[in-house]
């Protein structure tokens, strides 16, 4: 196991540092599901509600790791040829009308269908080598020499055939391709899957991983977040913002605004060159943190309730 | 320990698979067992798999590795200083480690010993509450107890005063030890016996009669009929996604090649044609039905969250579209608004069948499934046969819901015997299990 450790990642505190120098900031929680995953080789499953970073640890941790990230966004319908490998079938044919010169000098005097199937045969092999093998997320996630952080996005949306595709490669970080045969990897590739719950995961494919669940982050938690997104908030808008938000979490609405939406938010408030918030202002950009217009109207009746609780 | 820990979570409803038992090993040894919290952080990561096993992991960990193992009881105020005062090394003291450890304060020392002790006589079979004074005594004589009382009883006869105090001293720690013995059967026990009793709990939910559920069970019932939907859910958007693949259709496939010459340009793929399950529900939820009309409503929400296509209706004297309140509005709400609208009314088939009849026919095509959810009584009203009649023949399946046993049906105002023949299928739904097996039917056999 030892030579997959790098020297950065030698405990969580590591790990927690090194998201933060990725403009990551987590949890102790996280850190440790990374330093687990990392050494156990196990994939991630990160699920929680949208926006509160899932994809963005993903990004966070392939540049901590200093590996490349690569994403495979999940869809219904999505299928191996999509996600692991595809032939270039165009390349293929090219290349055959451009050597159609060179078959037929190799079959000059050939004299049965045996001998000219047998002839063709070798070319068969030509042709379905790597060269010509258009690698997919998957594939190329295994080829990474120096292994890679795999992203799988919202695996939810994917279908059950698929998730059960998926469990193969999780389990051995190799896939076969009939034609070539069995590319493994040399370093595994780190995955972290995420899953916006919007359907029930397979219990194989829940076995497999590492659960991590990423809620709404306290205000502390939040306010740092700000900080190191939103550099240009002074201290006073920064915490009556997030003190707003999480007040606004409690109430029920259909979509609670994420961490994302509070940093958009924050963003907007800087450029509006807002020091301090006031009903009005806030009104205004309600739209940003809200995404539905019924949810808007209920909360702008609120605005200057909150406003007082939260100064 | 971490074998029991295991075990106990098991026990508390969450699925542990071997594979996971020794992944929590690997992760505990990977991060040591110095700090609790990350611990618990890793064994949740490994272990714990929905939200509703965090939770239960989260209770399982605390009763297991409860703060209370690691501090003595209550400090009683006895000085230590008679340790400075006599010699340790004392000759009654020889035959009874325990009385060292006790005098030396070694608090980590007895912990560990405490626990050794506890996994000896296998702690973790308790179950019964019964059973926690005979386990917490086993545990105490597994550590020494015995060496001790003698040891104590020594110094007692000895007549020194010092010693006397140290017996005194002695005893007061013994019964911290003790209570330190019955305090770990405790959680052990609470550990190993909550889920269980939990899962008997649901299990009993599933099967009780829906009139009879209490109502401090709603809420536990609600997160079971929940999950009822959310796995119709999941099971639906299997098989639509299964008529995405296909075979390759041969025959029209080379039919059309004939414009290419035979050659087969375009292929073509045989489809199963799956019809979304059109659903159009109507809920009784009149006084007669009212305990029920609660779940069937929960239901219906249920239903209305895992289908799209789905148009809800509820009748007592008249009837009403419910579909947009349980789409837009949280499910107490929703419930609250229906039942109020026209919840308790005395109900009258007949009026509402017209209703439907007048207003809503055109949402019955021959792809729909009809629903009702109802006892079929009347109140000696027109049952006006004919609209069921007409709903039966334009639509594709006509399911009927009555919580009353078959028995009942057709006796006083039941009207549930001429309604019979124009549905498909009618069946008796009382309880949760009922309703679960009719919705799997709805999706599949068609």
């Amino acid at each position: 196991m030892t030579d997959a450790v790098r020297p950065d990642i030698g405990s969580i505190e590591a790990v927690e540092a090194g998201l933060v120098a990725a403009n990551y900031i987590c949890n102790r929680q996280t850190a440790t599901a990374i330093y687990l995953a990392q050494h156990l080789r196990k994939p991630v499953l990160v699920e929680g509600p949208a926006g509160v970073g899932k994809t963005e640890l993903a990004r966070a941790t392939a540049q901590y790791l200093g590996l490349p990230l690569i994403r495979m966004q999940c869809y219904e319908g999505l299928d191996e040829s999509k996600a692991l490998y595809e032939w270039k079938y165009g390349k293929q044919l090219l290349y055959t009308q451009i050597l159609k010169d060179t078959y037929g000098a190799s079959l000059r005097g050939v004299e049965t269908i045996g001998e000219a199937l047998e002839k063709i045969g070798e070319f068969d092999d030509v042709f379905f080598s790597e060269q010509f093998l258009e690698a997919r997320p998957l594939l190329a996630a295994l080829r990474q020499e120096h292994g890679a952080v795999l992203l799988v996005d919202e695996i939810d949306k994917s279908d059950q055939e698929f998730e059960a595709f998926l469990l193969e490669i999780l389990s051995d970080y190799q896939v076969t391709i009939p034609e070539i045969g069995t590319i493994s990897t040399t370093v595994p590739p780190l995955v972290v899957l995420t899953s916006n719950d919007s359907r029930d995961l397979g219990d194989a494919l829940k076995r497999r991983c590492l659960h991590l669940h990423i809620g709404y982050p306290d205000a502390k938690l939040e306010e740092r977040i700000i900080d190191v997104r939103v550099p240009g908030v002074e201290d006073r808008l920064r915490a009556q913002l997030v003190a707003f938000v999480q007040k606004m979490r409690t109430f029920e609405l259909k979509k609670l605004p994420s961490v994302s939406e509070t940093i958009d938010w924050a963003r907007a408030l800087v450029l509006l060159h807002v020091t301090e918030l006031d009903g009005d202002a806030i009104r205004d950009t309600l739209n940003i943190l809200l995404k539905y217009e019924s949810d808007i109207e209920s909360m702008k009746r609120h605005v200057s309730s909150i406003l007082t609780a939260v100064n | 320990m971490l074998v029991e820990f295991l075990r106990a979570a098991r026990r508390s409803g969450i699925a542990v698979s071997v594979a996971e038992s020794i992944e929590a090993f690997a992760a505990v040894d990977l991060i040591g067992y110095d700090d609790r919290v990350t611990v618990k952080d890793a064994l949740r990561l490994v272990i714990a798999k929905s939200d509703d096993e965090r939770e239960r992991f989260d209770e399982c960990f605390e009763r297991f590795f409860g703060v209370g193992s690691l501090g003595m009881g209550p400090d009683d105020g006895v000085a230590f200083d008679v340790v400075d005062v006599v010699p340790v090394d004392l000759e009654e003291l020889f035959d009874s480690p325990l009385a060292k450890l006790l005098l030396d304060d070694d608090r980590a020392e007895l912990i560990r010993r405490l626990h050794a002790a506890a996994a000896e006589i296998d702690v973790a079979s308790v179950r019964l509450f019964t059973q926690t004074n005979q386990f917490a005594r086993r545990i105490l004589e597994a550590m020494g107890i015995e060496a001790l009382d003698a040891a104590i009883a020594r110094l007692r006869a000895s007549g020194n005063p010092e010693r006397e105090r140290m017996a005194d001293f002695l005893e007061l720690r013994r019964r911290a030890v003790a209570e330190l013995a019955r305090d770990l059967v405790e959680r052990r026990l609470a550990a190993s016996g909550g889920g269980e009793a939990d899962r008997m709990h649901d299990e009993f939910l599933q099967d009780a009669r829906l009139v009879n559920v209490d109502r401090r069970d709603l809420l536990r019932m609600r997160v079971l009929v929940r999950a009822i939907g959310r796995k119709l859910a999941s099971r639906y958007g299997r098989t639509r996604t299964h008529a995405k693949r296909g075979h390759l259709d041969v025959r029209r496939t080379i039919r059309r090649s004939l414009p290419f010459d035979g050659v087969p340009f375009r292929t073509h793929w045989k489809r199963r044609k799956i019809e979304k399950p059109r659903i159009v529900l109507l809920c009784d939820v009149s006084g007669s039905c009212a305990p029920l009309a609660h779940f069937l409503l929960l239901f219906a929400y249920s239903l209305s969250e895992a289908f799209s296509d789905i148009r809800s209706f509820a009748f007592a004297t008249s009837m009403i579209e419910v579909s947009e309140i349980l789409e837009t509005q949280t499910i107490d709400d929703a419930i609250a608004q229906i039942m109020r609208q026209i919840g308790y009314q005395s109900s009258d088939y007949g009026r509402a069948f017209a209703t439907f009849d007048k207003d809503f026919m055109d949402a019955i095509d021959r792809k729909t499934t009809v629903v009702v959810l109802g006892d079929g009584r009347t109140n000696y009203h027109d049952p006006r046969v004919d609209v069921l009649r007409r709903v039966y023949e334009r639509a594709r399946r006509v399911v009927w819901l009555n919580p009353e046993h078959r028995v009942a049906w057709g006796m006083d105002d039941s009207e549930m015997l001429r309604y019979l023949p124009y549905t498909h299928v009618a069946r008796v739904c009382n309880r949760l299990r009922h309703l679960e097996d009719v919705v799997t039917e709805l999706v599949k056999s068609r």
